[in-house]
C-alpha cells in the first residue's frame, strides 16, 4: 500500500529537500503533503490521513515537540509514526522527544540514507 | 567568560559539515579573529539567528548576492541567479535555512559548556550598503571562510544574560537580535 507522508517544516527548502529524497526512497510513496507549522500539520491533518510524519522542532506558532504532544493525545492519530527532523541535537532534546511518543530523530544537516534508512526501519 | 577557540572551533566545524553533508562542497576555512563592529557589506545576503538561555546572543552569516544564489542552487537542485536589484525568495529561504543548520550545529557543541540555549527562526536581509551592530559590549568571533572563490563569514556573539533565562520550546528571543 502507498506511504503518504506529512512533511511539517517552517523552511520552504527543507520541505522541496525531503520531499525529492522521499521520491529516492525504496518504498511505495504515495501522497506528499506540506505545513509550514504545528497549527498548519493540524489543519491539514483533519482532511488527509497519513502513514508517517518528518517534523522539524523549531518553528513558529506551534513548534514540532507541541505538535507531537497534539499528535499522541489523538485516537485518530496517535499511532501514526513520528520522525523529528530538526538541528536540535542534545541528548536531553532527544530524550524529550522519545518521551514524547517520537519513532525516530534525524540531525541535520542529513544525508539521504539518513531519512532511507529511518523511513525504511519503520514503514517497511 | 568563553574561550574564543572554542566558538570558532564550534563554527568551523558546523560550517563544514553543513556544507558537505547538504551542498557536497568543500570550504577553507581562514584565520577566526574578533570584531566589536562589522564593516557593512557593499552589497550582500546576511542572515540572522538569535540564541537564548543562561548565555544570549546573535549568530550570523553573510555573502555575496552570487555565492548565495550558487549555495541555493546547489541546495535546492535548480537554478538561480542574482538578476538586477532582487534575489528570489527561494534563495533567501535556502539562506535561511543554511543558517539554522550552521548555527543550531554549532549551539550544539556549545551548550556542553554554556548551558542549553534556545534558537529563534533566522531572519535573513538582501541589500546594499547593510552593517550589523552589535549594543552590548560583546565582541563578535568571526570565521571567514572561501568557497568557490567566493567569501562568507559565519558570526557568533553571546553573552552572560543578567539572569538565568528559562528556554521554552520555539521560543523567539527577539529582544536578543543586536543591529
Amino acid at each position: 500500500m502507498a506511504l503518504d507522508v506529512l512533511i511539517v517544516d517552517d523552511s520552504a527548502a527543507i520541505r522541496k529537500i525531503l520531499q525529492r529524497v522521499l521520491r529516492q526512497a525504496d518504498i511505495q510513496l504515495g501522497q506528499v503533503h506540506e505545513a509550514a507549522d504545528g497549527v498548519e500539520a493540524l489543519e491539514k491533518l483533519k482532511t488527509v490521513r497519513v502513514g508517517l510524519m518528518l517534523v522539524d522542532i523549531n518553528m513558529p506558532n506551534m513548534d514540532g515537540l507541541q505538535l507531537l504532544t497534539q499528535l499522541k493525545a489523538s485516537p485518530e492519530l496517535k499511532d501514526v509514526p513520528v520522525v523529528m527532523v530538526t538541528t536540535e541535537g542534545s541528548h536531553s532534546k532527544v530524550m524529550e522527544a522519545v518521551q514524547l511518543g517520537a519513532a525516530g530523530y534525524v540531525r541535520k544537516p542529513f544525508t539521504a540514507d539518513q531519512i532511507h534508512e529511518t523511513i525504511v526501519r519503520l514503514v517497511v | 567568560m568563553i574561550d574564543t577557540d572554542t566558538v570558532a572551533q564550534a563554527l568551523r566545524q558546523a560550517t563544514a559539515e553543513v556544507f558537505s553533508t547538504m551542498l557536497e562542497l568543500e570550504v577553507q576555512a581562514g584565520e577566526p579573529y574578533l570584531q566589536r563592529d562589522v564593516p557593512g557589506m557593499s552589497e550582500g545576503v546576511i542572515a540572522l539567528i538569535g540564541m537564548a538561555g543562561t548565555w544570549i546572543g546573535t549568530g550570523s552569516l553573510s555573502m555575496s548576492a552570487t555565492l548565495a544564489c550558487k549555495l541555493s542552487s546547489r541546495l535546492l537542485l535548480a537554478e538561480f541567479t542574482a538578476t538586477g536589484e532582487a534575489i528570489s525568495e527561494e534563495v533567501l529561504d535556502a539562506v535561511a535555512e543554511l543558517t539554522n543548520m550552521i548555527l543550531g550545529n554549532a549551539k550544539n557543541t556549545l551548550e556542553e559548556q554554556l548551558g542549553p540555549m534556545g534558537l529563534s527562526i533566522p531572519t535573513v536581509i538582501y541589500g546594499r550598503n547593510v552593517t550589523t551592530r552589535s549594543v552590548s559590549d560583546a565582541q563578535w568571533v568571526v570565521v571567514p571562510f572561501l568557497c568557490d572563490q567566493e567569501r562568507l563569514e559565519v558570526r557568533l556573539c553571546l553573552a552572560l544574560s543578567g539572569q538565568p533565562q528559562p528556554v521554552r520550546h520555539g521560543y523567539r528571543p527577539a529582544h536578543c537580535l543586536q543591529f
